[in-house]
């Protein structure tokens, strides 16, 4: 990856993404990377478009605004596909999809060019691992696979260490899950 | 031995943390947005009995002030935390608690003020503040709102200060983003802000004394503000030594201006708090294609650095100002109008522009600060300054 990882994460109000974000530079920052991570606040509503950033730098970050040229798009509800510009700014960066659809037919759907779509159906995976649809967590297991930025067990030590102040450890466990069955089944192209 | 630990948090879990390492005696408390995190992380502290505070829950941000300086009458060590329309609402008691000499330290996080209503980030309530006696220390990150409020308490508590300082930190921007950053062991931050000792308390029945008196006719108010500008005015003194002394534990830098590029810069922008990053960045970017790019943040707002200033910005061709609050009516920003006074008696006249920039959270985008090197290298080259200020980046 190139010095300076940014993030940008697209969802609905109550999916997880402002957590995603924060955990994915909480890992960073457990490779001594240089991290930030902040949610766009608005009014909060449930089931509103969100958008979250993560950045991650191997030296000190020192631009605070939104992000603009994302290298990383992460969509966590596909429904915002055709109502938000999610790919603004991506250029080749990597889109990644929580879906059904395939990666060819996200690219075609959004007529992108250059750059790397990656799908996931982290909603049904979360269905099955968690018994309801929480598709932030396999969302950062799609993520460490496309972009290499973490190993599955890197994410999965971070949860545990961070649930376990808060969560059981069913919920852990189908977590670790999770993310371990979506780093195996997304695909990109 | 100092030790440190590397944590991911936002400006204000690291703010309240401070809070509670300084250990203050009262904490008056009133949640407003994007303050209201500190408060509330404070409480659980105080819940959590991880630090000894007298917490009040007040129904107002003037009765936060207000109970704030009837504390710190008394003899406590007190630190509070506001935002925008709360610190709006605590104007009477601003001044009163420098008047009285009070040495309260609060964070401010840096918010718009109504109308139209809008929760995030800029300089109009504290720009608003500006004139009622207080220090006032500004933070680029995280990092820098946690040594501001720990170095608060010191330069607050100083026998030649005795003034109260407000350490502030960009809504949103600081207040809320989650930042890497080193955190103090609680002995060393405890060892470096001591205890209070209060000269004058209250509650010092064997030396009984008043507080906030009536000074009417005859000059004794007008010697209290006197005597208050000159404790502002060895303020400066203190603010430097007290800094050199944290920068030399925590091992990060201080200085009540930052330059970066100063050195040669041929064209500089001048700023506060988060923007300072931004500017930084771009200018970065500059450098490496060959532009003399520089940028001087402005850390410690009050007492006002004009003499640092003036020295920095000697050698320019071209200034700008970065503002993020409005003083309608005139010439520019607050910011701007100190910066030119401050390069007034410089022999060789710098020109100065002045950019009104991301009022209400307005996001300070990468090419909005590109936008003013590129104004800036045309004005060094002898193009004319633009007549008057210029918001940037508005439709």
């Amino acid at each position: 990856m190139q010095q300076l990882t940014e993030i940008r994460w697209h969802a609905r109000a109550g999916q997880g993404a402002v957590t995603a974000a924060k955990l994915v530079a909480e890992t960073a920052l457990e490779l001594d990377r240089y991290i930030q991570a902040m949610p766009e606040y608005g009014p909060e509503r449930m089931g509103a478009p969100i958008q979250a950033f993560t950045r991650i730098s191997e030296s000190p970050i020192e631009i605070h605004n939104n992000i603009e040229n994302p290298s990383v798009v992460v969509v966590l509800d596909e429904t915002l596909l055709p109502i938000v510009d999610v790919a603004r700014g991506l250029g080749n960066g990597v889109l990644i999809v929580n879906t059904c659809s395939s990666p060819a037919a996200v690219r075609q759907a959004l007529h992108l060019g250059e750059g790397t779509v990656a799908c996931v159906d982290a909603s049904g995976i979360s269905q099955e691992t968690l018994k309801r649809d929480m598709p932030n967590t396999p969302m950062i297991g799609a993520l460490a696979k496309v972009t290499g930025l973490f190993t599955v067990d890197q994410v999965a030590g971070h949860l545990a260490k961070t649930f376990g102040k808060k969560f059981s450890q069913d919920i852990i466990d189908a977590n670790i899950a999770s993310v371990t069955r979506a780093f195996q089944e997304v695909q990109a192209s | 031995m100092p030790t440190q630990k590397t944590v991911a948090v936002t400006g204000n879990v690291l703010v309240a943390e401070a809070f509670r390492q300084c250990a203050p005696d009262v904490v008056p408390a009133y949640p407003i947005t994007p303050q209201t995190t500190i408060v509330e992380e404070f409480a659980k502290f105080v819940a959590n009995g991880r630090v000894h505070t007298e917490y009040v829950t007040v129904e107002s941000e003037h009765s936060a002030m207000s109970a704030s300086v009837g504390a710190s009458a008394a003899g406590a060590r007190v630190m509070t935390a506001t935002s925008s329309q709360g610190l709006a609402l605590m104007w009477e008691e601003l001044h009163i608690a420098a008047g009285m000499r009070l040495p309260i330290v609060m964070a401010n996080a840096n918010r718009a003020l109504s109308a139209p209503i809008n929760i995030h980030c800029d300089h109009s309530d504290i720009m608003g503040a500006r004139d009622t006696g207080w220090l006032i220390l500004f933070a680029e990150t995280a990092q820098e709102a946690y040594d501001n409020t720990i170095m608060a308490v010191r330069i607050a508590e100083h026998h030649d200060v005795m003034l109260p300082v407000m350490s502030t930190l960009d809504g949103f921007i600081t207040t809320h983003s989650i930042d890497r950053a080193e955190m103090m062991d609680d002995e060393t931050v405890a060892a470096f802000v001591g205890s209070y000792v209060p000269e004058n308390a209250l509650l010092d029945t064997d030396h009984p004394v008043g507080h906030g008196n009536f000074a009417g006719l005859g000059g004794p108010y007008f010697e209290f503000k006197h005597s208050q500008r000159l404790a502002m005015e060895r303020s400066r003194g203190v603010v430097k030594s007290v800094g050199a002394q944290w920068s030399k534990i925590c091992g990060r830098p201080f200085g009540v201006v930052e330059g970066f590029g100063m050195e040669d810069a041929e064209v500089a922008i001048v700023v506060l708090g988060s923007t300072a990053g931004n500017a930084r960045h771009v200018a970065r970017g500059l450098r490496e294609s060959g532009v003399k790019a520089g940028v001087l943040k402005i850390r410690c707002f009050r007492p006002f650095p004009y003499a640092e200033i003036a020295e920095a910005l000697k050698g320019v061709k071209a200034v700008a100002v970065m503002d993020r609050s409005e003083s309608f009516g005139a010439e520019g920003g607050p910011v701007f109008l100190e910066v030119r006074s401050a390069l007034y008696d410089l022999e060789k006249r710098v020109p100065v522009v002045d950019y009104i920039y991301g009022l209400g959270g307005a996001d300070v985008k990468t090419e909005l600060i590109e936008r003013v090197f590129t104004d800036l290298g045309e004005i060094a080259n002898g193009a004319a300054a633009p007549a008057g200020l210029v918001y940037l980046g508005a439709r």
